[in-house]
């Protein structure tokens, strides 16, 4: 198994002053460039001790929050590219349907590549609901959108004698020939997020990493569309790098000390849908019986524990958390032990986006987390192996 | 090409697009084109009219359960598909009627040609832009909650909430895609076109711009300045309605486009 660890880099301080939106809306006057910088060097400071652990790195964006400070992820990704040797540089994700310029990911990603010899995984999204208002794309045809960014950004990565063509629905260039090209080849591999079976079904036929977050126990449904499609596309079974799943970590010698930081860590689940109402769902970003039922005041839970009880990951509890898969939390053997329960759960799940940071846990929580879940967790995990694939996928197809 | 269906109502292809329509009435040709909020709330307003006209009543492609073509992503598109619905029904001396949304539609056919034309009436109408860039001509209806908006679109918000909840699904359905539909045609450049100002000269016809007065989504400077840009076009209000002005006040409505139908 490979572990990333992901930070939204949050803007903490603000978090208990704001009048019901910690996006979109939030003035920028909260936001005290001093402090933010010192947190973006301690965040980065604690992406530079990953690599030093033997963890890998995850970034993201989001716009206008102080959820997150990453809102290009570009910047990240190039610091990280310079200061760091060994790790894999995830981005999760590019949000490519709300870019006005695909040629311009292409070149960026590219670069990101090369500059860090070949450690770009490169994970396209749709974005969530609350990224519309600031980039004011349609929500109606984002994904038509980003279908076509990701043809052209492919395209552009893997054309090497000459320049290309391209006019299609929504982007227009003529004289296409990006410098530099990638490192890895044919690109860097592509992943890509969803919550839903259908887009799971998609990305199965494509073959790219899927990721979830939030589905705790309903994930393994996700992944058997995954494996459905994938299966009846390639004609074997996806292996267990081909899934990936973000929870949270915590981890600490002792128990209560473990479930204190479980609860800050989990500070980014209980304001990251603090967003002013109508932002939370701009027409046609979801599909029209979607909305219907919600017109009607039906909202399916999202989120299972293991025995099937269904929570608010917003509001719940630390042992709720961790009931529904969300949180892994306790000392270094709890933590393995759930960890691998979940990957049986899912029938294989190679990928571990660990966020063992959230909230207000502090730099020294944060470095003591990491270092000991690299020493006592990551070791085992990486000899652990993943339940049979062929196994999962053909009770899929029966 | 006009088939009835089973729920009553009746069903028009057009170069392969189908569409829900509503035809009522006789006499002189009456287009009327829905705003954004869909054919439901303008059904008072239509059985009004069809009292006096042949009423045809189109659900817009994308609302209701009219088809969503491929690539018909602009009012300009729209535009075309109301043309053709004309030639194909061999409509003369119509009276074409938009209310808000409909009304930008309304005037995306009349600079392009109104051989098909008598009279064009524009309520509460967008389509163009007016202020600077930094000033919002029109209210952003997509950041604002449910009772917020209905109170800014409507004289009296009550005329304007729907109880989802007890609705029948089709008409849970048809609000759902109604709201889709308007973010297709009208996110960005939101809710006009900026080519349709430097065209308005091309109406030639007889307009009537009618106004609910207590619209605070569009104000009713707005209104008069997109008047004064169609030559000869008559401007009026209709009190005790805002945004909406044929769901509030279905009967005065109809009374206006009536009376401006018969040259008065």
């Amino acid at each position: 198994m490979r572990v990333y660890q992901f930070s939204e880099q949050p803007y903490y301080p603000t978090w208990n002053d704001h009048s019901g939106s910690l996006r979109v809306i939030l003035p920028n006057r909260k936001c005290d460039p001093r402090i933010a910088a010192d947190l973006f060097h301690r965040y980065y400071d604690e992406y530079q001790a990953c690599d030093d652990l033997g963890i890998d790195i995850m970034l993201n964006e989001h716009h206008q929050s102080a959820t997150c400070m990453s809102s290009a992820v570009v910047v990240g990704l190039s610091v990280l590219a310079r200061a760091t040797k060994k790790a894999r540089l995830l981005v999760l994700g590019y949000p490519i349907g709300h870019r006005p310029d695909p040629l311009r990911v292409a070149e960026e990603l590219a670069t990101i590549d090369v500059i860090s010899r070949g450690r770009l995984d490169m994970g396209f999204i749709k974005g969530i609901p609350y990224e519309i208002a600031a980039s004011n794309r349609n929500p109606v045809e984002l994904m038509e959108r980003f279908w076509e960014a990701h043809d052209f950004i492919l395209k552009a990565m893997t054309t090497h004698d000459g320049t290309f063509n391209w006019e299609g629905e929504y982007f227009h260039y003529r004289q296409v020939n990006i410098w530099p090209r990638p490192w890895q080849e044919p690109q860097p591999p592509v992943w890509s997020t969803t919550g839903s079976t259908e887009q799971a079904r998609v990305l199965g036929e494509r073959g790219y990493v899927m990721a979830t977050l939030g589905t705790g126990y309903g994930t393994r449904k996700i992944y058997d569309a995954y494996r459905k499609s994938y299966l009846a596309k390639f004609n074997r079974a996806p292996t267990a790098d081909r899934f990936a799943y973000l929870g949270l970590v915590a981890v600490a010698k002792d128990k209560e000390e473990a479930r204190r930081r479980g609860h800050l860590i989990a500070g980014y689940l209980r304001t990251s849908s603090i967003v002013h109402l109508p932002f939370r769902n701009p027409p046609g970003y979801l599909p029209v019986e979607d909305n219907a039922r919600l017109m009607r005041g039906e909202t399916p839970p999202r989120s299972f524990t293991k025995d099937g009880r269904s929570i608010n990951m917003h509001a719940a509890t630390v042992e709720d958390l961790i009931d529904a898969g969300i949180l892994f939390c306790g000392t270094p053997d709890e933590v393995y032990a759930q960890i691998v329960d979940f990957c049986e759960h899912c029938g294989g799940m190679g990928n571990l986006l660990m966020m063992a940071h959230g909230g207000e846990l502090t730099h020294a929580q944060t470095i003591d987390n990491l270092t000991l879940f690299a020493a006592e967790v990551l070791p085992r995990l990486r000899s652990y192996r993943q339940p049979d694939a062929e196994a999962a996928a053909a009770v899929v197809a029966a | 090409m006009l088939q009835r269906t089973d729920s009553g109502s009746n069903s028009l292809t057009v170069e392969g697009t189908r569409v829900d329509l509503i035809e009522r009435g006789g006499g002189r040709p009456l287009l009327f084109l829905h705003a954004e909020n869909g054919i439901e709330p303008a059904h008072a307003a239509i059985d009004e009219l069809a009292k006096s006209a042949h009423v045809i009543a189109p659900t817009h492609p994308g609302f209701g359960r009219s088809d969503t073509p491929n690539g018909m992503r602009t009012v300009d598109d729209l535009s075309y598909f109301y043309l053709d619905l004309l030639d194909q029904l061999e409509l003369r001396e119509v009276t074409l009627v938009g209310v808000a949304f409909g009304a930008w539609i309304a005037a995306e056919i009349a600079v392009k040609t109104t051989a098909r034309l008598a009279r064009l009436v524009m309520a509460n109408a967008v389509g163009i832009k007016i202020g600077d860039r930094e000033t919002r001509d029109i209210a952003d209806v997509f950041a604002l909650t449910e009772p917020e908006y209905l109170e800014i679109a409507y004289c009296d918000p009550d005329a304007g909430g729907r109880d989802y909840k007890s609705l029948p699904p089709g008409e849970v359905a048809a609000a759902a895609r109604a709201r889709e539909a308007t973010a297709r045609f009208a996110w960005s450049p939101y809710f006009h076109n900026p080519r349709l100002k430097s065209r308005l000269h091309r109406i030639r016809i007889p307009t009537l711009f009618l106004w609910g007065a207590h619209d605070r989504m569009v104000g009713e400077a707005y209104g008069r300045a997109y008047c004064a840009m169609i030559s000869g076009a008559r401007f009026e209000t209709i009190e005790r309605a805002g945004h909406f002005p044929h769901q509030e006040q279905p009967q005065i409505f109809a009374k206006r486009v009536l009376s401006f139908v018969d040259g008065k």
